[in-house]
Parts: C-alpha cells; structure tokens; sequence
C-alpha cells in the first residue's frame, strides 16, 4: 500500500542564498565565450590552411574537410556575437550569482587538487583524499565517517579495477612501497 | 520470420548465469545513477562504460544497456516522488506525477509510469527486431556518397529540427567535428590541429569529452543549485499494480500514439525530449477534459513515458542499422563498441550475429527484469536521496577520472575531461546543447571518410551527391530539414494567405 504520508526530506544547509548578487551576466558569458570560439576558429582554420586545404592529385588534402568546418564555426560565432548583443533578455539574465559561483569553486577546486594530486600520489591516494577532504570540510561530515567512506570506496575502486577487472591506474609512492 | 529464430539465438547467446548478473548489476546500477541528482542515463553509461573494456563486447555490451534501461527507469521515481525531472525528458512526466504523488496516489502514478516505460521500450524492440535487419541488409547497397548523405542528413535534422537556438546548435555540431579531426589523419597520416603536443597525436576520444561534458559539468550545476529535497516516499503493494495493469486496455490508444510517436522521433534524431512532450500534448489534445491535466490524471504519466522510452530504445535501430547514432546515449554506446573493435552498420549484422541478436534479446530480457526490480524496490533507491551530495559528488568525479583515465591510460585525458567539465558547465548554461556535439565528436572521422571517399571517386564533383535516386532522395532530405523552421514559416505564412480568401 502506498505510505505516502510519509515524507523524505533531504535539507542543505550549505544552500545559496536566494538574493546573492550576480558575478557575471548571461549576455557577458555568450559574448566571451563567442570571441573564445570565434578566436578558435581562427586558429584551427589558420592551421588546417597550413596543412593544406585544397585539393591534390589524391583528393582533398588532410586540412580541407576541417578548414570548411572552421569556416562554419567561425560564422556561427559572429552571429551568435551579434546575437549576444542584440538580445536583451539574455543580456540581463544572472549566469551566476555570487553564493553560487562560490558553491562550484568548492567543487572545482578540490577536483582541480585531485587531478594535480593524481599525476604525483596516484589515482587511490588522490581519491581517498578528495573524498574524505570534501566530506568533512564541505559537507560537514563527521571526521570518522568521512575517512571510513573515503576508505571504503577507494578501496572498493581499487579492488574493481586493478584487480578484478585488471584497468591499470596511475600509481605513486605509496602502491609503490607495497609492491604495484 | 528469420528475425525470429535469430532472436531465438540471441536469447541462446544471452541466458547464461554470468550475462544475467551483469544485467541485473547493469539495471542496479542504472537506476542508482538514474535516481542520483547530477547523474542520468549518458553520464551513467559513460561513467560505467570502463568497467566494461575488459568483457567479451556481448557481456559488455548487455550490461551498459541495461545501465541505460535502468537509469530511464529510476528517472521517473525523482520526477514523480520529487518533483526533480533528472533528465529533460521527465520533465512532462512531473505535470501529473507529481500532482498523483500528492493525492496519496504516488504508487500508481509509479506503477504508470515503469508499466508504460516497459510498454514504450517494447514496442521500439520489436521495431528493431524486425526492422533492423531489412534496414541493415538495404545499407549494405550503400557506398560512400550514401553514407555521407546520412550522415549529412543526421546534421541536418539536429539543426533544423532542434529545439535550441540554430546557431548555437551550428557550433556545437561544427566544434564536436572539428575536435574529431584532430591528431593524424587517417588517410594521409599527416598532423592535423596538433600544434606540436604529442598529447594530442593520440586525437581527442569521444568518451573523454563525453565523461567531461556530461559528468563533471553535472556535478558543478547540481553543487550550484539548492540541494534540500522534499518528497514522498512510496511503496508499492500488488494490488496497485495489478489495479494499474487492469486499467491498461482503456489507455490502448494513448500508449499506442505515445509508442509511435516516440519510435518516430528516436529514428529520426528527434530525440526523446521531443517525443515526451509531443506524447503529453497530443494526449491532452484529444481527450475529452483536457483541462484535467496537469491535475493528476494517470494519462498524463502514460503519454510521455511511453513516448520517451520508445525513442529513447528506437534510437538505437540507426545506430546498429547504419552505425548512426540517435541519441547521445546511442553514440556514448557506440563509441563502446568501437572501443571492443566492432564496427556498427550493416556489417555489423553479418559479421557479428551473436553479439546483435544477444543485444536485442537483452533489450526483452532487460525491460523484463527491469520493470519487476523497479516495482520492488522504489523505496530503497528513493532512500539514496538522503545519502548527503557531498559525500555522492567526490565518488562521482573520482569515477569520471577512472573512466576518463582508463580509456587510453593517459593522464592527459583525466585534465581534457576536467577541461571539458568546465566547457559543458558554460555551454548548458549558455544554452549551447551537448547532444550533436557528442553526436559529432563520434561521426566527425566518418563523416569526413565517407566525404572524401565520395569526392575522390568524383573527381571532386559535388555532383555525386545527386548521381542516383537514393543519395539525391537523402541529400535533398538533408537539405529540406537544414532550412526546415523557414520552410515551415512560408507554409504557414501561405496559409494564412489562403485562409482569408477561402472565407
């Protein structure tokens, strides 16, 4: 029988506030990320000229088919520049306000970590540190409960991937004093 | 006929005790991270796919599927329990789910919406079954031109069909392309767009910008958003179940319509978004109180998950039919059969029979099973919701980096997958849609084969693309659907032309 006069209720108490200010407007964002693309064009259809765009007695040469592509890409950018700047909606549109752009710095941040971290300590070391960090300092989770999760599902990753399913992950220091 | 004796093979292929925990493994799985915010059916899959590379391509690929049946499933529980569509297309399924789950009827409207998934889905597998095979063995007539003419056509009808706006849905299309090219090519096995980094001589593969662009740009939009929930629980009894089931026959033509509708867009890259609201509008168009939806009505759950489930399954007949994908979902899955070395298209039913009809009868089987595990177990994997984002979010992107990592065993590819994480977090913010340049990103060195084959055959002439009735046919399809929204205009703007004078 359906129980649905019970309720699940999951809060946050790290949530954003609703009347943060804004960081940056939509209509800022389409604009950069049009030159961003624009600018890009340039380059690729600028190297796939170099590396030959027209034909030879083979065919199309390698930078044809890519070149055209960055012709497109390119036009598609100017428009979406000028459609930028034509729209009022979008321009006054928030992309991100300050509390949230501060919530997704807390994840990019570690993650950015965690990736430096793989490169020197291995991908478990990093994983365990990324986990039991962000628990305990962005979620606020008991310390016990954060190393034990931490713990358990680096070693759950480990188990799964290098010796069950034999997918060889980066190792650093300390896989390397036991042996892998 | 013979379809059926080859299915008969494919469950032959596929009953055995090891395929059928991975299944069971693969629908676990999938529910979970259909019901955990910030994940869906792509970034599951994508997430997953490397746990895969060491199985024999059948086993794998029967537990991604189920992977993806699973995550469809697990979508409506958010959707109905909660409120929170995780996936565009649940978002039709909240209008009266969640309105049921408020009137205490949250176990029907889940019964609803699981039976019409199971119905949706079955319906698109046995399109594929029957429809696959005359579709393959007709693209085995197809040369180069022909090929391009498809895949031209799949460009075409994502910019003149989509929802988005055109431009945007021209860069990612033409960006996804782009990155395809880049590293050697393969036929002159000159550098393209290396610019010197021996990083990028390997290319760009597809599963590591989908990984990014799905997964970690998932984790940053959930993290940003306000993450307190408030829903229902619900437990299903038999005797809603069977009281759902016996309704069922009333329903015949809502679920009929929806399934038609929802193969049609999942062929046509129409996409399950599309055939989800289509399914509800069109159910609501013809019923007789329309002004009831919306309020609660169980039509309302049944129109557009029979819908989104049978595109979200018929997306897969071009992809094993002609190895076009029509879905992001298809092309992460295709990408994964590339991985194990096969080649979807037509070969594919010729070269390896086990492996397609295994696949097919896993898409029965899995439906099968997916729908009983759904219906039994709805409160424990609506409990996951209370496990805390900050403990779910360090796993989910320690799982994009294993999966990023191990697809090339490159730690180049786990700071792309970063790089791309960030690009998707400003793209879908900024309304540039992910699924062509997925599409792209899979098809681009096709794409560009199948062109350059073509020209070198004609000596350069574009005229090859017009050089017989089926590619000219296809071409000129292309075309029509690339300036589909100003051909629809003048139509309407014909008609109200016409009106006036008539009256």
């Amino acid at each position: 029988m359906s129980n649905t006069e019970l309720e699940i209720v999951v809060d946050d108490p790290t949530a954003p506030e609703e009347n943060s200010p804004a960081v940056v407007r939509t209509g800022v964002v389409d604009v950069v990320v049009s030159l961003l693309l624009l600018a890009l064009a340039l380059v690729l259809g600028w190297d796939n000229w170099r590396t030959g765009a027209s034909w030879d007695s083979t065919g199309p040469q390698p930078g044809y088919f890519p070149f055209y592509l960055s012709v497109i890409l390119g036009a598609a950018s100017l428009y979406g520049l000028g459609a930028a700047f034509v729209s009022r909606r979008e321009a006054a549109e928030t992309f991100v306000t300050r509390a949230q752009f501060r919530r997704v710095l807390a994840v990019f941040v570690p993650t950015f970590l965690f990736c430096l971290a793989t490169q020197y300590l291995g991908l478990y070391v990093a994983s365990f540190l990324l986990i039991a960090g962000f628990m305990r300092l962005v979620g606020k989770i008991a310390l016990w409960k954060s190393l034990l999760t931490a713990f358990v599902f680096t070693a759950a990753m480990f188990v799964t991937f290098d010796i069950a399913f034999d997918v060889i992950m980066p190792k650093g220091p300390l896989e390397a004093a036991f042996g892998y | 006929m013979e379809a059926f004796g080859l299915l008969l093979h494919g469950f032959a292929v596929l009953l055995t005790w090891k395929t059928l925990l991975l299944m069971m493994v693969g629908l676990v799985l999938g529910i979970f991270v259909g019901v955990l915010p910030g994940l869906g059916g792509p970034n599951g899959v994508a997430i997953l796919l490397p746990l895969t590379f060491t199985m024999d391509p059948t086993s794998a690929i029967v537990m991604l599927s189920c992977i993806y049946w699973g995550a469809l499933f697990g979508g409506a529980i958010t959707s109905i329990l909660f409120n929170i569509p995780g996936e565009a297309w649940s978002v039709a399924t909240t209008f009266d789910g969640y309105p049921m789950a408020q009137q205490g009827r949250a176990a029907e409207a889940l019964t609803a919406a699981f039976t019409s998934s199971f119905i949706g889905s079955l319906v698109a597998v046995l399109l594929i079954t029957f429809l696959a095979p005359m579709i393959s063995s007709f693209a085995l007539k197809f040369g180069p031109p022909e090929f391009f003419a498809v895949y031209l056509l799949t460009f075409c009808s994502f910019v003149g069909l989509g929802r988005e706006a055109k431009h945007k849905t021209v860069i990612s299309m033409s960006l996804g392309l782009l990155l395809a090219g880049v590293g050697m090519d393969t036929v002159s096995g000159q550098l393209r767009m290396t610019f010197g980094s021996a990083e990028l001589l390997r290319g760009i593969n597809f599963l590591v910008a989908v990984i990014g662009l799905f997964g970690i740009s998932e984790i940053l939009l959930t993290m940003e958003e306000r993450l307190a929930l408030r829903g229902h629980a619900a437990s299903i009894s038999l005797r809603v179940v069977l009281s759902v089931w016996k309704d069922l026959p009333k329903y015949w033509v809502t679920l009929l319509r929806s399934s038609v509708i929802g193969c049609w867009l999942g062929i046509t890259p129409g996409g399950a978004i599309a055939a989800s609201f289509m399914g509800y509008n069109l159910a609501k168009r013809f019923a007789k109180d329309p002004e009831s939806f919306g309020k609660g009505r169980i039509e309302g759950v049944f129109a557009p998950e029979t819908a989104a489930h049978a595109s979200g399954t018929a997306a897969l007949l071009p992809m094993l039919a002609l190895g076009i994908p029509g879905s992001g979902t298809a092309a992460i899955l295709l990408g994964g059969l590339m991985v194990w070395g096969l080649n979807p298209g037509p070969l594919l039913f010729v070269e390896h029979k086990d492996f397609v009809w295994g696949l097919i009868a896993s898409m029965y089987l899995g439906n099968v099973v997916g729908l009983v595990l759904v219906l039994t177990t709805v409160p424990i994997f609506a409990s996951i919701l209370r496990v805390p984002f900050a403990a779910v979010a360090p796993m989910i992107v320690v799982s994009c980096a294993i999966g990023a990592y191990a697809i090339q065993n490159a730690m180049f590819d786990i700071w792309l997958m970063l790089g791309f994480g960030v690009v998707g977090y400003v793209f879908k913010k900024i309304g540039i849609p992910l699924a062509p340049f997925t599409l792209a990103l899979v098809l681009g060195s096709r794409a560009e084969d199948a062109f350059r084959l073509s020209m070198i055959g004609s000596g350069g002439d574009m005229k090859v693309f017009w050089s017989n009735g089926l590619v000219g046919t296809i071409t000129t399809l292309a075309i029509v659907l690339l300036f589909w929204p100003v051909i629809d205009r003048a139509f309407a703007g014909v008609a109200r032309l016409v009106r006036p004078a008539k009256a």
